[in-house]
């Protein structure tokens, strides 16, 4: 029972990709909303706004909102691959998981590694129609590094998804996760404004928000701006994924179909 | 051995017991069914022998594994078809099952050589790779049964397998779930509330209802028990046919009525020859013959007092009110 199956692990992952490639209506809707963000946010502001820290000239506001764009797709869509245990349990799929003789560990891990893969997939897309909008990486190796980072947001936020869904017993919670948990954790996260210079009420809501580290680190690679050293940001995203996942394959364990 | 073994099994939801001390046990090879309405404890009872729940009194082995202590050999022994449908629809025929074998922790090999067996064993191998959506619901059901026997399982749990199907449907399945016992030599507990599949499927039935078992017998024993047979007849010289089969203690009953006589007879299929063969000897002339036999309606009566249509209304509204007292939790 306590054994982790690769298998298991490789066939639940299987599952989210194909059942990914063939949503193309889901892959279209995800890229749509930052395109739009980029395409009017980005383009409106840019010529509107310059940031008044020094360490931030030179950089405009649609470089500055990419990596935060790329955060948010990844919060979103790792949620949602997280709180797809909602749909599986809606459409029974979750009793054809549940009996089979592998460890809840391993159902765990295949709907990370399948939720984290097509996470990736969705930010790297933002950043392909980023680039056309003329954003730059500045090399292979913070590319590498945010890859990375990304994979870190994915793991953290699917991980967070599946506890949530363990512990609603149908989809009428997820409006209330959409609003009360994502949508706060999206704007608190510093990914459509920086953190210099704000009230400190909402600086600490900011600093207990995990993903203002994933969007601060992916600058940071980025672009070379940031609030905290990169090696803060790596630690606190590494210990949000280890209590994510502890607390989601636990909270899933203790769920009955 | 016994494929199956409940023995004193009580489940308790907040003090509501949808099981309560039941025993039964299933023989290898063997098709049992648990008849009752909606609400009696079947699915409860699936879904512990399943280990998806726990007890929370009694002993129940699969298999020879106990369920509590063992609940992973259980469910390697174990194939189940639910009641609602369990197929992701994205995928297709083969995908799903491929899906269900590679978590079993089947190879590659054998994994194609029993996807080819079993989709052709349901004749859904025509299909294999279109999506599950673009299934009808028989085909979905087929497709499950199918998936249920991938990995070889000894026993097979069928939870009311032709629930919400069309007439025609139902016995396409019933032949398959016939079938398949018999190449497979699976043991099946199938539950259903409908009385002519315990009674077409079945080898023997347990009746459920409240919580409770009743009472189990092979179906013939359980009609036998409640009713006599009654056959008609349409004779020559009726009277004379009356006076002739007076003598034997297993006529219970005759009458005249429009021309027809009627006895009530104990297994009234094997004493149609025996009276047609009387009444040859005896020159009467036999131009109709007819048998109704008790169906398991009249053995559900008999032991509850109430039809199994009766029930549902109220069992309906335990469920939903049960439902309830779960979510305030």
């Amino acid at each position: 029972m306590r054994k982790i199956s690769f298998e298991a692990i490789y066939v639940l992952w299987l599952r989210e990709i194909k059942t990914f490639v063939r949503a193309r209506s889901r892959i279209i809707g995800n890229i749509v909303q930052p395109f739009f963000f980029l395409a009017i946010f980005g383009v409106g502001f840019k010529s509107s706004m310059k940031f008044a820290t020094p360490q931030m000239s030179g950089i405009d506001y649609m470089q500055f909102l990419v990596p935060g764009l790329i955060g948010m797709a990844l919060l979103f869509s790792s949620m949602f691959a997280g709180l797809s245990i909602l749909w599986d349990r809606q459409f029974g799929f979750l009793r054809e998981i549940m009996v089979a003789p592998v460890s809840r560990l391993s159902l765990v891990l295949g709907r990370v590694a399948g939720g984290m893969t097509t996470t990736i997939l969705q930010a790297l897309s933002i950043l392909l129609i980023a680039w056309l909008f003329g954003f730059r990486i500045k090399g292979g190796a913070s590319f590498f590094l945010s890859l990375i980072l990304m994979a870190l947001i994915g793991i953290g936020f699917v991980g967070m998804g599946v506890a949530f869904a363990s512990k609603m017993e149908d989809m009428h919670g997820f409006q209330i996760v959409m609003n009360f948990i994502i949508m706060p954790i999206f704007f608190l996260s510093g990914a459509l404004f920086p953190l210099e210079g704000i009230p400190s009420w909402l600086g600490f809501l900011m600093y207990i928000d995990p993903l203002t580290y994933g969007v601060d680190g992916m600058r940071a690679v980025m672009l070379g701006i940031s609030h905290f050293p990169l090696a803060v940001n790596f630690t606190v995203l590494i210990a949000f994924c280890i209590v994510m996942l502890t607390l989601g394959s636990y909270l899933f364990s203790k769920c009955e179909v | 051995m016994q494929a199956i073994q409940v023995l004193n099994l009580t489940k308790e939801f907040n003090g509501f017991k949808a099981v309560n001390d039941i025993s039964f046990s299933v023989e290898e090879g063997e098709i049992f069914g648990l008849l009752g309405p909606n609400g009696a404890g079947k699915t409860t009872t699936i879904r512990i022998l399943s280990t998806t729940l726990r007890p929370t009194k009694g002993k129940v082995k699969v298999w020879g594994y106990d369920v509590k202590t063992d609940p992973d050999d259980v469910r390697r022994s174990i194939g189940i078809v639910f009641q609602d449908q369990t197929l992701d629809d994205r995928l297709t025929g083969v995908e799903n099952l491929d899906f269900h074998a590679r978590l079993y922790g089947m190879d590659k090999k054998m994994r194609k050589k029993r996807i080819e067996q079993v989709l052709k064993l349901v004749g859904l191998w025509d299909k294999r790779n279109t999506l599950v959506k673009y299934y009808s619901g028989g085909m979905c059901r087929r497709l499950e049964i199918a998936r249920g026997l991938m990995h070889y399982p000894k026993v097979l749990f069928l939870d009311e397998p032709t629930l919400g199907l069309d007439a025609q449907t139902r016995h396409t399945i019933w032949e398959h779930i016939k079938s398949l016992n018999q190449r497979e030599k699976i043991a099946i507990l199938l539950t259903t509330h409908y009385m002519d599949e315990a009674d077409i499927l079945c080898n023997r039935v347990g009746i459920i209802d409240r919580g409770k078992i009743l009472v189990i017998d092979r179906p013939e024993n359980l009609k036998n028990l409640v009713g006599k047979d009654i056959i008609s007849m349409k004779l020559s010289s009726p009277e004379k046919m009356i006076k002739l089969v007076a003598g034997f203690d297993w006529v219970k009953k005759s009458e005249l009525h429009d021309g027809l006589l009627y006895l009530k007879v104990t297994k009234g299929d094997e004493k149609i020859p025996l009276l047609v063969n009387l009444a040859q000897k005896n020159s009467i002339n036999v131009e109709l013959v007819n048998l109704r036999k008790p169906t398991l309606e009249d053995v559900f009566l008999h032991f509850t007092g109430r039809t199994i249509r009766q029930e549902e209304g109220s069992t309906r509204q335990r469920i939903s009110m049960r439902l309830r007292s779960w979510r305030r939790r």
